[in-house]
């Protein structure tokens, strides 16, 4: 490491701040750019799933009748 | 090789073949990007002019360079869905936008928060800065677009379109540093001749332009997938893939 300690690491000569502020909030963008699509996909999976069943239920319905 | 496209046109070849790449791009790309992090962060020597703020250029450089090349993807994909009509590639361009935009968004915010201590000032209307500001403009415009059209043909067109236009945008971000006398400093590193950057600061930045590249590949195969579900939707590999997911 660079840095004598930790302590110099997190404060950097001042600096510190801005540096770990902007890999924060790079970290929150690719984690947001990595679990929402994975979560969107779940959710159209879902929502196709739901669609299929209700579409099997009236076809057995349907058969139930005749 | 004409095969090759013909399956590329497929979706649910596409569909199984990026999960078959995430599964194992994702994980590579995670470890490359915080393994370039912590390098960038802590194991660098650094700058004899700015001290520890320029640690912000390991992330600042590489979103910057991908949310550029992203605009080529999306403008590319664009051109081909009007030119040929291919699906596949309306399909990547809308996948491609909200990546950009995220991207285009942490360059500017990074470069704000490394403006601050370098120059004194958090934003300046200068050349590179306002067309980057235009990108992420165009990139939400597409977004926006998209969604505006309940005709997702005519939607993918207009977007297409804008997209192209958009394209003049890029050379301007390019060549803004060398056109126009401003605070933001020149590109450190050059394909051709030498680059004005060490080698120990160099290998850390060229590794996190590769992760971010990763990050944007990982990124788009994901949209696409999702994308290609809420469009085959009612097809029969899409049932299918249902049902086996419902076993699993």
């Amino acid at each position: 490491m660079y840095f004598d300690s930790w302590q110099a690491a997190l404060v950097m000569d001042g600096h510190g701040g801005f540096v770990w502020a902007a890999y924060a909030i790079t970290t929150l963008g690719v984690v947001w750019m990595l679990v929402y699509p994975a979560w969107s996909r779940r959710r159209a999976l879902r929502q196709l799933a739901v669609a299929v069943r209700r579409e099997q239920a009236r076809a057995d319905s349907a058969q139930g009748v005749r | 090789m004409w095969s090759f496209f013909h399956k590329l046109g497929s979706p649910p070849w596409l569909y199984s073949i990026a999960g078959t790449i995430l599964r194992w791009l994702l994980p590579i790309t995670l470890v490359v990007l915080v393994a370039g992090a912590v390098w960038g962060l802590l194991y660098t020597p650094p700058d004899f002019r700015q001290g520890n703020s320029y640690r912000i250029m390991y992330i600042h450089v590489p979103t910057a360079v991908v949310a550029l090349a992203g605009y080529y993807v999306m403008a590319i994909a664009g051109a081909i869905s009007l030119i040929w009509r291919m699906k596949m590639a309306d399909v990547a361009m809308r996948a491609a936008a909200p990546i950009g935009a995220m991207l285009t968004f942490l360059a500017l915010v990074t470069g704000a928060i490394w403006g601050k201590p370098t120059w004194g000032t958090w934003w300046e209307w200068d050349a590179r800065i306002t067309s980057m500001l235009v990108l992420f403009f165009l990139y939400l415009g597409v977004m926006v677009l998209y969604d505006a059209y309940d005709n997702k043909e005519a939607a993918g067109r207009a977007c297409a379109v804008l997209s192209l236009v958009g394209t003049v945008n890029i050379p301007i971000i390019y060549k803004s540093v060398d056109w126009w006398y401003s605070l933001h400093q020149p590109a450190s590193i050059k394909f051709t001749g030498e680059s004005t950057i060490d080698s120990s600061m160099l290998y850390p930045l060229l590794l996190m332009i590769v992760a971010f590249y990763a990050l944007y590949t990982c990124c788009l195969l994901m949209n696409m997938r999702t994308e290609l579900l809420r469009r085959e939707a009612r097809t029969g590999w899409v049932r299918r893939l249902i049902v086996e997911e419902g076993k699993g």
